[in-house]
């Protein structure tokens, strides 16, 4: 069912059906892991902002525990962090591979990333509006939801948009050890079988998938932004 | 009525007590402007910010009518912060936001779910500052003056009995500034609040305000009815803000005075007295002579007042003052 000018481009694949599979499956972890990674990046970034030095709720102590788990967490290679995080993704989801092994340390990988690229976004909002909010009564948690975020938006999509281009470089080292996905079969087919056909096709799906996630972010925040 | 009862503050730097204003009591009243100048540093940012406790003192307190505001916990300063407006010199305004949400924000703040009831304050708040046309822009569309009247319409939604201004007209040109002070003034007469307004230029203080207080190096160094604060500064830091407003006295005028024949006078006329010929009729009385050097009839808020320099000479001239005087002229001599 192959048609005959694919064959001769790339003849080690036989099955383009595994790659579109292979597809699947990374679009589902890094769908999964960022969906994940924002929930949990959001808040913990948010955190960070107001317990920050001379934010709205001040907590050095806080901040600085916070802040030393996300430079830990943010300076072990991920392909190290995935596999010293495995006893815990076994407890987490009950396995260690596919999709749902790579989702927890694709998370725990990435969330505290995202949360940095929070932290910088919300305090580019200007302080004087802040301010003018807690002048008419704002809560704290009203400012969070009325004004830091909103106020912050084009900056919070464009930190959306990065940490998913790094997610799918995680999954793509994923794959290397057991996670499935477009970057197992580069390492399966690609390198330990040497059909640098099946490399480059996955390359360029990682390329295309890239900057599908660039051009969409970059979009949405045109849309958002306005000074 | 605002009050501050010893009141002073000071910040916590490097360990050490730095401190802003100097222990203080001051007495706002209803429906007044009150105006605190100042230079950059004074103090006067962190003045108007304790009315609304943005800013903590270290000692004393601040009432509003009969609340003590250094009383009160989170919940309930919010609920008093509902009751007072605030403007700012870069307006503030919520960027990702049309000119109708920012305006309704205070309302959704305040607890209004109503969208209608928004709708309608809204409206009506935008035809106070003559916007309506501006509804559904966002703040960058807007110019500065457009933009500081989507703050003071915002500032009003809650219906405050007080109005903060924080140098609200230092980022707009002279002729935005006017309208601007225009709306404030009117604002002040129309809905009876009470305004408190800090900023750097006399001339401001001269065209809204009632009453002013001058903040030096986080002490107030003088306060009183703009008119007695304008026309008979004390302080050498008034001085310097008065000549401001006063271009011939900056000039260094003064240094000339020694030159020139006869006793050198300041008159000063207020209200009415502005407008009798009070001195030409003086001078044909008593043969005096006189000479004006420089001068202005101006208004201090509505009250039209003049100022003259004048070189006086002849044997009548003590004669002429005491009469001047009488017509409620006041009278400093610079020279003789």
């Amino acid at each position: 069912m192959t048609a005959p000018f694919l064959q001769n481009l790339f003849p080690n694949i036989d099955d383009w059906a595994e790659i579109g599979h292979a597809c699947i499956d990374t679009l589902l972890m890094l769908g999964g892991s960022l969906l994940l990674t924002v929930l949990i990046g959001l808040p913990l970034g948010v955190l960070l902002y107001l317990t920050g030095r001379g934010q709205l709720r001040a907590m050095p102590k806080l901040y600085a525990a916070l802040s030393l788990v996300v430079n830990v967490l943010r300076s072990i290679p991920f392909i190290i962090l995935m596999i010293v995080l495995m006893p815990l993704t076994y407890i987490l989801v009950g396995t260690k591979l596919g999709i749902r092994g790579a989702i927890p340390p694709l998370v725990i990988g990435a969330a505290p990333f995202f949360a940095r690229l929070v932290e910088t976004a919300l305090r580019e909002v200007q302080q004087g509006v802040i301010e003018a909010s807690q002048a008419m009564g704002a809560s704290t948690w009203q400012i969070v939801r009325h004004v830091l975020l909103p106020e912050a938006r084009g900056g919070l999509i464009a930190g959306t948009t990065v940490t998913a281009i790094a997610l799918v470089g995680y999954t793509a080292m994923g794959g290397a050890i057991g996670a499935g996905g477009l970057g197992d079969l580069a390492y399966r087919y690609g390198y330990l079988s040497y059909k640098s056909d099946y490399m480059l096709v996955t390359v360029v799906l990682l390329i295309v998938l890239v900057q599908l996630l660039q051009m969409l972010g970059d979009r949405i925040v045109a849309r958002y932004t306005r000074h | 009525m605002i009050r501050f009862v010893d009141v002073h503050k000071s910040y916590r730097v490097d360990g050490k007590d730095l401190p802003a204003l100097q222990p203080f009591s001051l007495d706002i009243a209803d429906g007044e402007v009150f105006g605190i100048i100042g230079h950059s540093g004074a103090g006067k940012s962190t003045l108007i910010r304790l009315i609304n406790l943005l800013e903590r003192p270290s000692g004393g307190r601040i009432l509003i009518g009969e609340t003590d505001m250094t009383a009160l916990g989170d919940a309930e300063l919010r609920a008093q912060r509902l009751r007072i407006g605030m403007i700012f010199q870069h307006f503030n305004l919520l960027s990702s936001q049309t000119v109708a949400d920012n305006i309704a924000f205070p309302l959704r703040l305040a607890g209004e779910r109503d969208a209608a009831k928004i709708r309608t304050r809204v409206d009506e708040l935008l035809q106070r500052v003559g916007l309506t046309e501006h509804v559904n822009k966002h703040p960058s569309q807007l110019s500065g003056g457009q933009k500081q009247r989507v703050g003071i319409a915002r500032a009003l939604a809650n219906r405050p009995s007080i109005l903060l201004c924080d140098e609200a007209t230092s980022a707009l040109d002279p002729q935005t500034t006017a309208s601007v002070l225009e709306l404030l003034a009117e604002i002040n007469r129309e809905l009876k609040l009470t305004i408190v307004l800090i900023t750097h230029e006399m001339d401001v203080v001269r065209r809204v305000c009632d009453r002013v207080a001058v903040l030096d190096a986080g002490r107030i160094v003088e306060h009183g009815s703009v008119a007695d604060v304008f026309l008979h500064p004390t302080h050498p830091t008034t001085r310097r803000f008065v000549n401001e407003a006063l271009p011939e006295e900056a000039a260094g005028e003064h240094a000339l005075y020694a030159h020139i024949p006869g006793r050198i006078l300041r008159l000063s006329f207020r209200g009415e007295a502005t407008w009798t010929p009070a001195l030409g009729r003086v001078a044909r009385e008593t043969g005096v002579d006189f000479n004006i050097l420089a001068g202005r009839v101006d208004r201090i808020k509505d009250l039209p007042y003049g100022q003259l320099t004048l070189a006086m000479q002849g044997d009548g001239v003590d004669a002429a003052l005491a009469t001047l005087r009488e017509a409620g002229i006041e009278i400093e001599e610079l020279a003789r």
